[in-house]
């Protein structure tokens, strides 16, 4: 097999598909712009604002990027395209590799044009920051894709439009995105530093080399993924079991 | 027919059997296909056709049961390339053109045939540029039969190929079929077109109920019915009286036409111009494929009742 070939075929589906670009890309730039050039001079939580809402459209976006791999599997399950590609010798492992490669791709794509949107702003960060942001996005992301794996086949057709919407609206809301901070100390606090959207967000901050990400972000990226991959591990044999 | 093939040649299926909640969709099911074979699975909605071609293909698995495909289990042969098919349904993933379509799918075979062969055979080359949600129902049918193509496996599997495609589409279809099939490669399609298998296929394989009713070439299967229909004007006999002949299985009447479906049409004619001096336009024709195909399923019914008892 040629796998770059095929590769290429999947990237290029996925960037034509403009209804996710538009959550994933568009929604959250043109927020960013919209928002960052009036309150350019703000300074929020200690960070100036344009880098503290980088970061946090940045996390809306590439939630939206990889958790939308959920409606493309369903799609294709839905349509009997994973059954047509499942009597091919592409092997199931190559196809879902290829879905997380396609959804970091898209994600890649935001984070680059936040980062130029962002820059046209004044943020100025060292290249060590900028690949500090970078690293730790494509780290957190991981409990995300695996999501959206394990989405695409509990999920029908119709139904993964909405639930994308839903999820990435709600992880965002809860993780800090849109700047108000649901809750300052208490156990709704605990719950909201349990979620992979709040140590997106905070990951803004670590780039200007105040602080590491503290270990508590490590562990809630580690345990959401180690909690997830086993599931999407079952549904996924469950649908694709070969005989 | 008993294929005999040397061991890991063709296609083997021995007992295979699958069923789906009470229904036995498959039962005990055992056919060899040599290689080079064009095979027809023909039987009405819900003879089992769908089920055994993917339990042929790794899709389903069966209950009871093997499927050796050249002398491998159906994973192995899918993943060394050995198979190509057209499922019965299935759409076609969007944002890609036609041509891009199939050159995805060609990428992941170890020895495709080159897109603009497989796109020519299949006749989408005409618009090979449009975007897979663009195109009508016979299209998308041909898109998908180009897909099956370009794979340039051993083994073609297509579940009702024709489905949704015109009259004129249909043969070009065929005719595409019959040049893959002049390569030397192993065709199994499935059908309800009685015309279809018994134009297209070197071999019938009859389905009914899950069971293989008849195996052979079409001209066997047609002779498995001994009966025939006598045709002839009669103005003045009664219905009943024509069902009674020696013979005759039924009659029916369409004005003064009478047709008798016989058991044994020279002892029925016999009787017929015996009682009836006056019948003319005297016609006696062998049954059809159609009348083959309902007889034959009647057996089965027949057999079924045995099993009840």
């Amino acid at each position: 097999m040629s796998y770059p070939v095929y590769l290429r075929y999947e990237v290029l589906r996925s960037f034509r598909n403009w209804r996710f670009l538009i959550l994933a890309l568009i929604f959250p730039l043109v927020l960013y712009i919209l928002i960052g050039s009036v309150n350019r001079h703000v300074t929020f939580e200690d960070v100036a604002f344009p880098v503290y809402f980088m970061t946090a459209m940045a996390t809306l976006g590439t939630m939206a990027a990889v958790i939308s791999g959920s409606a493309i599997i369903a799609a294709e399950r839905a349509s009997g395209w994973t059954r047509q590609m499942r009597i091919t010798p592409l092997p199931v492992r190559t196809y879902f590799r290829t879905k997380v490669i396609v959804a970091y791709l898209r994600a890649l794509l935001t984070l680059v044009l936040l980062a130029l949107a962002g820059t046209a702003l004044g943020v100025r960060l060292p290249a060590e920051g900028w690949l500090t942001v970078l690293g730790l996005f494509l780290v957190g992301l991981i409990p995300f894709a695996v999501l959206g794996i394990l989405l695409g086949h509990l999920i029908g057709a119709d139904a993964a439009a909405p639930a994308v919407g839903g999820i990435v609206t709600l992880f965002a809301l809860l993780g800090g995105v849109y700047g108000f901070e649901v809750a300052t100390s208490g156990p709704v606090l605990a719950v909201i530093k349990a979620l992979p959207s709040y140590w997106l967000v905070q990951a803004g901050k670590t780039a200007l080399g105040g602080h590491d990400w503290p270990v508590e972000g490590w562990i809630v990226v580690a345990a959401w993924t180690v909690v997830l991959v086993p599931l999407a591990v079952r549904v996924y044999r469950r649908d694709t079991s070969r005989v | 027919m008993a294929t005999t093939l040397a061991p890991g040649a063709g296609i083997v299926l021995s007992r295979l059997s699958k069923s789906y909640g009470g229904v036995r969709a498959v039962r005990s099911v055992d056919l060899a296909i040599a290689p080079g074979e064009t095979v027809a699975l023909l039987g009405p909605n819900g003879a089992g056709k769908t089920t055994t071609i993917e339990m042929v293909l790794g899709l389903t698995r069966p209950d009871a049961g093997t499927v050796s495909l050249f002398g491998m289990p159906p994973s192995e042969a899918v993943a060394a390339g050995a198979v190509g098919g057209m499922l019965q349904t299935g759409a076609l993933v969007e944002y890609l053109s036609v041509r891009e379509l199939v050159t995805m799918v060609a990428s992941v075979y170890p020895r495709p045939l080159p897109v603009e062969q497989a796109m020519r055979l299949a006749g989408v080359t005409e618009f090979a540029g449009r975007r897979t949600n663009k195109l009508s129902g016979g299209q998308t049918q041909r898109v998908r039969f180009a897909i099956a193509l370009v794979a340039n496996s051993d083994l073609l599997m297509l579940d009702e190929p024709t489905a949704a495609v015109d009259v004129e589409g249909r043969r070009e279809f065929w005719a595409s079929i019959r040049a893959v099939a002049a390569e030397g490669k192993t065709v199994i399609f499935a059908t309800h077109y009685l015309e279809e298998a018994d134009a297209y296929a070197d071999r019938i394989v009859l389905m009914a109920r899950g069971r293989i009713v008849a195996d052979g070439p079409a001209t066997e299967i047609k002779a498995k019915v001994s009966g025939r229909t006598i045709r002839a004007t009669i103005p003045d006999a009664g219905l009943a009286q024509l069902a009674a002949l020696p013979g005759v299985t039924s009659a029916e009447r369409h004005g003064e036409a009478a047709i008798l479906t016989c058991a044994h049409s020279d002892l029925a004619l016999r009787a017929m111009l015996g009682r009836y001096p006056e019948a003319r336009d005297i016609e006696v024709v062998g049954a059809g494929i159609e009348e083959a195909f309902v007889a034959l399923t009647a057996d089965d019914n027949d057999e079924e009742l045995e099993e009840v008892r």
